[in-house]
């Protein structure tokens, strides 16, 4: 059966807005504290915690993997997702283009995620 | 084409008259920090995968003092967002009902924070032990 109505693309770029809000509500500070100040000022954690063996471990492993592709790709659908639809507020009436550039650059920052974590093998 | 130009009153910094939409704009903007920080992981990401002397330039890259500015604005930027995720929560939820009564959103805000605070302990934990 042909329905006249189309249906809504909104709750899949909704579902990944919340999950990603939720996500780094979670986790995005402590993340940022750990990457990006406690491992390169070698505060709190054991030296080494992020060395080329450890990190490679991680990310070969099949959690590890969920847990990376999780955070890089629901950030970036959640940061989008906000953007996208924070750009009226700022007078920018926005369009096809401005719809590509922000989901576009999650999707393909996902592929590129997805492709390194599956070269690196398991 | 009409000729007529109405006169369209300009909408350029509506947010500034009003503290509620200056915080609005503000916890919106957090996003951009949130991007900004999982662009940072993807590029370590390509890195990990190009070998172990571009892992370590990485590592390296994290260490230069611009880089560790850059991550304390994105802390207070993503704890901002952590809060302020958490503040809108009882909005955004449908409501919730313990016991035949709706729970109230000081609840709601309070239970989020609290998982937050439970979150990061247990990573870092997690992270010490794994790297130990």
């Amino acid at each position: 059966m042909k329905s006249g109505l189309k249906r809504s693309n909104a709750p899949i770029f909704w579902s990944l807005f919340g999950a990603g809000g939720m996500f780094s509500a979670l986790f995005g500070p402590v993340l940022v504290f750990i990457t990006g100040i406690a491992v390169p000022l070698s505060l709190m954690l054991p030296s080494g915690t992020m060395s080329y063996p450890k990190m490679l471990a991680f990310a070969q492993n099949f959690i590890g993997k969920g847990f990376i592709l999780a955070v890089i790709s629901l950030f970036l659908w959640f940061a989008a997702h906000r953007i996208f639809h924070s750009l009226h507020e700022i007078g920018i009436h926005a369009g096809l283009g401005a719809k590509l550039i922000c989901y576009g650059s999650a999707f393909v920052a996902t592929v590129v995620s997805a492709v390194v974590l599956l070269r690196l093998g398991f | 084409m009409s000729k007529r130009r109405p006169y369209v009153r300009s909408m350029d910094g509506w947010w500034k008259k009003n503290p509620f939409y200056v915080e609005y704009m503000i916890h919106e903007s957090t996003a951009l920090f949130v991007a900004a920080y999982a662009f940072t992981l993807l590029v370590g990401l390509v890195r990990l995968g190009q070998g172990e002397a571009a892992w370590n330039g990485w590592l390296e890259a994290m260490k230069s003092p611009l880089s560790l500015i850059f991550h304390v604005v994105f802390l207070l930027a993503i704890m901002y967002h952590t809060y302020t995720w958490f503040k809108i929560m009882p909005i955004t939820l449908p409501p919730i009902i313990v016991g035949g009564k709706k729970v109230s959103p000081g609840a709601i805000t309070g239970s989020g924070l609290l998982a937050a605070v439970v979150a990061s302990v247990f990573m870092l934990g997690l992270v010490w032990r794994i790297a130990q």
